[in-house]
């Protein structure tokens, strides 16, 4: 570059922004791999969780998510799980559908659901530690 | 957008199943299966916040031999995945690629996950004594 000579027909702010073609960059990637460290000790916690709880009767188990530490990383494991769920599925219609009104229509739908229980288990959750 | 008469590189079927092949794949099925198993956990969670009624209802369905088969293969899928979702994570930091390590990491993915499974239930039959 320091002779003038253009090395690439990029713009400067294309390559400062360094996204290539694909315009939103490696953020999908990245957010999965985000969830999934995320999910790495929450999935262990929410094992054994359960299996401590196996057979306890309906009152132990309100008693357990309404404590502060189960009710939060319950709801982090929810999102978590949910964001990560929805991103790999998208990553799979992508790869399989290859008609683009049908790969919009399922991805959507399984966006639409995931937040639908997504919200659905949180307020499940905060029902429980807050109704008392 | 024309894309019907492109030449296409060679598809999944003209290669020769390895290991890693099957690794791969499962990695993508018990993910999309973990996917619908979120259901269960949903339906388990909305139960105990509905009342005792609802939660003795979703118990007795979990813990019915269908539930339990559910339950089970759920358990090896959540920790297959989990397995195999950590060596791909070791992948993306560019380790681990050479073909003696992929073998023995890719078997090591399969014995973890089956060994996590029976722990799990083991030790969740013992619990509940």
């Amino acid at each position: 570059m320091s002779d003038g000579t253009p090395t690439s027909l990029r713009t400067a702010l294309g390559r400062v922004r360094g996204l290539g073609s694909a315009k939103s960059g490696t953020e999908h990637w990245w957010l999965q791999r985000l969830t999934s460290v995320a999910l790495i000790p929450l999935t262990l916690w929410f094992a054994i969780s359960v299996i401590s709880l196996v057979g306890a009767p309906y009152e132990e188990v309100r008693a357990w998510l309404a404590r502060p530490w189960s009710a939060v990383l319950m709801i982090l494991m929810l999102v978590a799980t949910f964001h990560h769920a929805a991103a790999g599925m998208q990553v799979i219609y992508e790869d399989y559908i290859h008609s683009h009104w049908l790969r919009l229509a399922v991805d959507l739908a399984t966006k639409g659901l995931a937040f639908l229980l997504a919200a659905y288990g949180v307020v499940a959750v905060l029902k429980i530690a807050f109704g008392g | 957008m024309a894309t019907g008469d492109r030449p296409i590189s060679p598809h999944l079927q003209v290669h020769r199943m390895l290991p890693n092949m099957a690794q791969s794949i499962t990695h993508r099925i018990t993910g999309a299966a973990l996917t619908v198993g979120t259901l269960l956990l949903v339906y388990w969670i909305g139960a105990a916040a509905a009342g005792p009624e609802a939660y003795a209802a979703a118990q007795g369905l979990i813990g019915s031999i269908l539930g339990r088969l559910l339950l089970f293969g759920w358990t090896w899928a959540l920790f297959y995945h989990l397995c195999a979702g950590i060596r791909h994570l070791v992948w993306d930091t560019g380790h681990g690629y050479d073909l003696r390590v992929t073998d023995l990491s890719g078997w090591a993915v399969v014995g973890g996950s089956v060994a996590l499974t029976l722990l799990a239930w083991i030790v969740g039959y013992m619990v509940m004594g």
